[in-house]
């Protein structure tokens, strides 16, 4: 259980290899600022496999697990953080397809995305501020054979993009149910549908490789079989794919701390301050002995989660714990790193600041810390009368 | 009752320059924020008002007034979300220097134009391989003549592309002391030798306009020493206390700042028919940060008094900038996490906060070098 296997670490090394010889520095500091998704790098870990290696090979995947892809996307943020998350995110809300879809779906969508194709988006949430999805108020109705989507969705990740072939959408398809989780329904809906429409949201504090959009749709039609596991299904399924995306985003911030923990050792061995290497002095030795101990926790949780979902045990607790751990340790070895590169460590130039950055986004993505906090407590307290 | 006794004066002054900053700054933090620079008319124009080196005597073109006129100006500055005039950099720690240390022809040649703001100044210490350590610096002056050549190059200088003025801390190769070998120079923009390298781009600070600084075979007359020759450690120290107290200055009041934009957000905001400020948790994250705030300004209207009082408060400046800059690089941190996904664009005013505030703990003595002092002060 505590060693990775001969094929595992043959894919950990695999994706090594691609990222140094892929990623670069200049590249994806030019990519940051112009806010541009990595295209060419995108091509290229498709045509290797890298992406979907957790769909079965039918599908041209890898026909691999989750800890597998927690592998690749661990050692691409480690590489480089944005562009990691950018090839992460390449197939954002695909596992919806993967796990609940129809066999048409998965045989229209799931090869698409693992040739590097197209790319995937996932669309959610409805208000700027964030809110329950339960409260959604996208509606698909039911007209004739198709559905008829109306609605605006925030923070689509991969929203807008010419590349995007396709959106996940959480839609409302029973008006006067009551509770409301009850009347939520998934679907897909192909990019080029009439009445989608996708306008940027800006700047993000980090993560600018890939657009995070507002989505409208505006009397979308789309065929029954575009309905992801029937009506009514939305919610249950949103919360069992969290199980699995959740640990997605734990092994980016798994990543990104272990990118800025490499650039810090490399960087505290070499400056010489007062006559010595910082990594000499015993307050440096203890906060990379204190981040070295933090990373450990998080890989070890997070492939734990992976391991747990491998098994065919998805645990949502486990799942938001790894989240919540990993995030908070790419933020915590984040800060640390700066304050060990001293004045070098914000500037743009040495890329740690936007690691730092980077990892403040994936901590607020994907749930915050509270969101976590509340389905661990609910898993473990239960219903109170 | 307050520990600081502001005056009708004082509250006069505060509101003045609010109402000179919400017209003139403000309105124009985004575009200096775009710009990466802050114009030089927008110095000139706090000049002329009256809001630049309160303390300056009269007989050099300052109004004379005590330094809690600093401390309300470098206050009221932390809330026109720029940090490009760094108006208290050049007010209380720079132009310091030139008023303390020069001799009668500096300062009549210097004051004023630092008071009405057509000399913007710089103090450059740090070089590329000087940070913390700043007594290994390699920046050379070297006499020859009537002349003082300098040679070497500086780098993370505020101001310094707008600077009309830079302090530079320099030493003589020939004396093997680290410490007795730094003097202090005035170096004017436009000497020959004296040129600007790049602007650095940072994560935050973007309207700051940091740079490097190179020296080649610049030559100064002599008269532009400050202070003694070898001097320049001595003095470097003197100023200290003041330098470290307007850091914590900075971080108490744009620590309060933070807080009340964070507090107004969750009373303001309904998520699903619910404020935030109704939430338990977000509740006692607010009052965690709010007792935060209340005790580091509490133990900082402390040390100002002292610090007007002349006394010797180094130690507890020290604890004051270390505390007050993790506080505020925390609660930026924190502030976010309420926003939950408008917590990372950039539209959401609190992002540029995040940014800005991770330099805090760096800039003007790191969080270690601040517990390395104290620990001194505790005889270890």
């Amino acid at each position: 259980m505590f060693e990775l296997t001969k094929s595992q670490k043959e894919i950990q090394k695999a994706a090594r290899d691609f990222a140094k010889g892929e990623f670069d520095k200049e590249i994806a500091y030019e990519l940051e600022l112009k806010g541009e998704f990595p295209r060419k790098i995108w091509k290229k870990a498709a045509d290797l496999g890298f992406l979907g290696i957790h769909y079965p090979e039918s599908f041209s995947g890898g026909g691999m697990g989750i800890l597998e892809n927690v592998l690749i996307t661990e050692t691409f943020c480690r590489s480089d953080s944005s562009i990691g998350s950018a090839l992460a995110l390449a197939t954002s809300g695909s596992e919806c397809i993967l796990r609940f879809a129809s066999d048409g779906l998965k045989t229209g969508f799931l090869p698409r995305l693992a040739e590097g194709d197209i790319l995937s988006a996932i669309a959610l949430t409805e208000t700027r501020r964030g809110a329950d999805f339960r409260f959604i108020q996208t509606t698909a109705e039911k007209r004739g054979e198709n559905w008829v989507i109306n609605g605006t969705k925030q923070y689509v990740d991969n929203g807008g993009n010419p590349d995007t072939g396709l959106y996940i959408v959480l839609c409302r398809t029973a008006l006067d149910d009551s509770p409301p989780e009850t009347g939520l329904s998934l679907f897909l809906v192909e990019s080029d549908r009439t009445g989608l429409a996708s306008r940027p949201m800006g700047r993000k504090l980090g993560n600018n490789l890939t657009a995070t959009s507002t989505l409208t749709l505006n009397n979308v039609e789309v065929p029954e079989s575009n309905l992801i596991g029937g009506p009514g299904a939305g919610y249950d399924l949103l919360r069992r794919y969290f199980d699995e995306s959740r640990i997605l985003a734990a092994a980016r911030a798994l990543g990104n701390a272990f990118g800025s923990f490499d650039r810090m050792l490399e960087y505290v061995k070499g400056r010489v301050q007062f006559g010595k290497k910082i990594a000499e002095f015993q307050v440096s030795q203890h906060k990379i002995a204190d981040m070295a101990t933090k990373i450990e926790l998080a890989r070890l949780i997070t492939y734990k989660a992976a391991w747990t979902f491998d098994q065919g045990k998805p645990d949502s607790s486990l799942s938001s714990m790894a989240k919540l751990t990993a995030a908070r340790t790419a933020m915590e070895v984040g800060a640390q790193t700066i304050q060990l590169f001293g004045g070098y460590g914000y500037m743009t130039e040495y890329e740690v600041e936007r690691y730092y950055r980077d990892a403040k986004v994936i901590e607020l993505q994907e749930g915050i810390k509270d969101v976590q906090k509340d389905t661990i407590a609910s898993h473990i307290i239960g219903k109170i009368r | 009752m307050g520990i600081l006794e502001y005056t009708d004066a004082h509250h006069d002054y505060r509101k003045r320059l609010r109402l000179f900053l919400e017209k003139e700054v403000t309105p124009h933090a985004d575009q200096w924020e775009r710009d990466h620079i802050v114009p030089k008319s927008a110095w000139k124009k706090m000049g002329a008002a009256g809001f630049l080196c309160t303390w300056v005597d009269k007989a050099y073109g300052g109004p004379g007034l005590d330094f809690l006129y600093s401390v309300i100006t470098t206050e009221e500055m932390m809330k026109t979300r720029q940090t490009g005039m760094a108006t208290s950099l050049h007010c209380d720690i720079v132009v310091p220097y030139l008023s303390s240390f020069g001799n009668e022809e500096i300062k009549q040649r210097y004051l004023p134009g630092c008071v009405s703001g057509d000399i913007i100044t710089a103090v450059a210490m740090t070089e590329p391989g000087a940070g913390s350590d700043v007594a290994s610096m390699e920046t050379t002056a070297v006499e020859d003549g009537d002349e003082i050549v300098i040679n070497g190059s500086k780098t993370f200088i505020s101001n310094g592309i707008n600077c009309d003025l830079v302090i530079i801390a320099a030493k003589d190769p020939a004396i093997e002391n680290k410490h007795a070998a730094v003097s202090l120079y005035i170096v004017d923009d436009g000497t020959p030798g004296f040129t600007r390298g790049r602007h650095l781009e940072k994560m935050g600070m973007h309207s700051q306009d940091t740079a490097e600084l190179f020296f080649s075979n610049c030559r100064i007359p002599k008269k532009n020493i400050l202070g003694k020759k070898g001097d320049g450690f001595i003095m470097l120290m003197q100023k200290l206390q003041q330098e470290r107290l307007v850091a914590a200055i900075s971080n108490v009041s744009g620590s309060e700042v933070l807080l009340e934009k964070v507090i107004a957000y969750a009373k303001t905001t309904e998520i699903d028919g619910k404020p935030l400020s109704k939430r338990q948790s977000i509740k006692f994250t607010l009052a965690e940060m709010a007792t935060d705030v209340r005790m580091n300004r509490v133990f900082l209207d402390n040390l100002i008094k002292g610090h007007m009082a002349g006394e010797d408060v180094i130690a507890e400046t020290m604890m004051a900038k270390y505390v007050s800059s993790e506080m505020i690089n925390l609660m930026a941190d924190r502030a976010l996490d309420l926003f939950g996904e408008y917590g990372m664009l950039e539209d959401n005013p609190l992002v540029q906060d995040f940014r800005d505030m991770r330099i805090v703990t760096i800039f003007a003595g790191t969080t270690e070098i601040m517990k390395t002092i104290i620990a001194q002060s505790l005889g270890l």
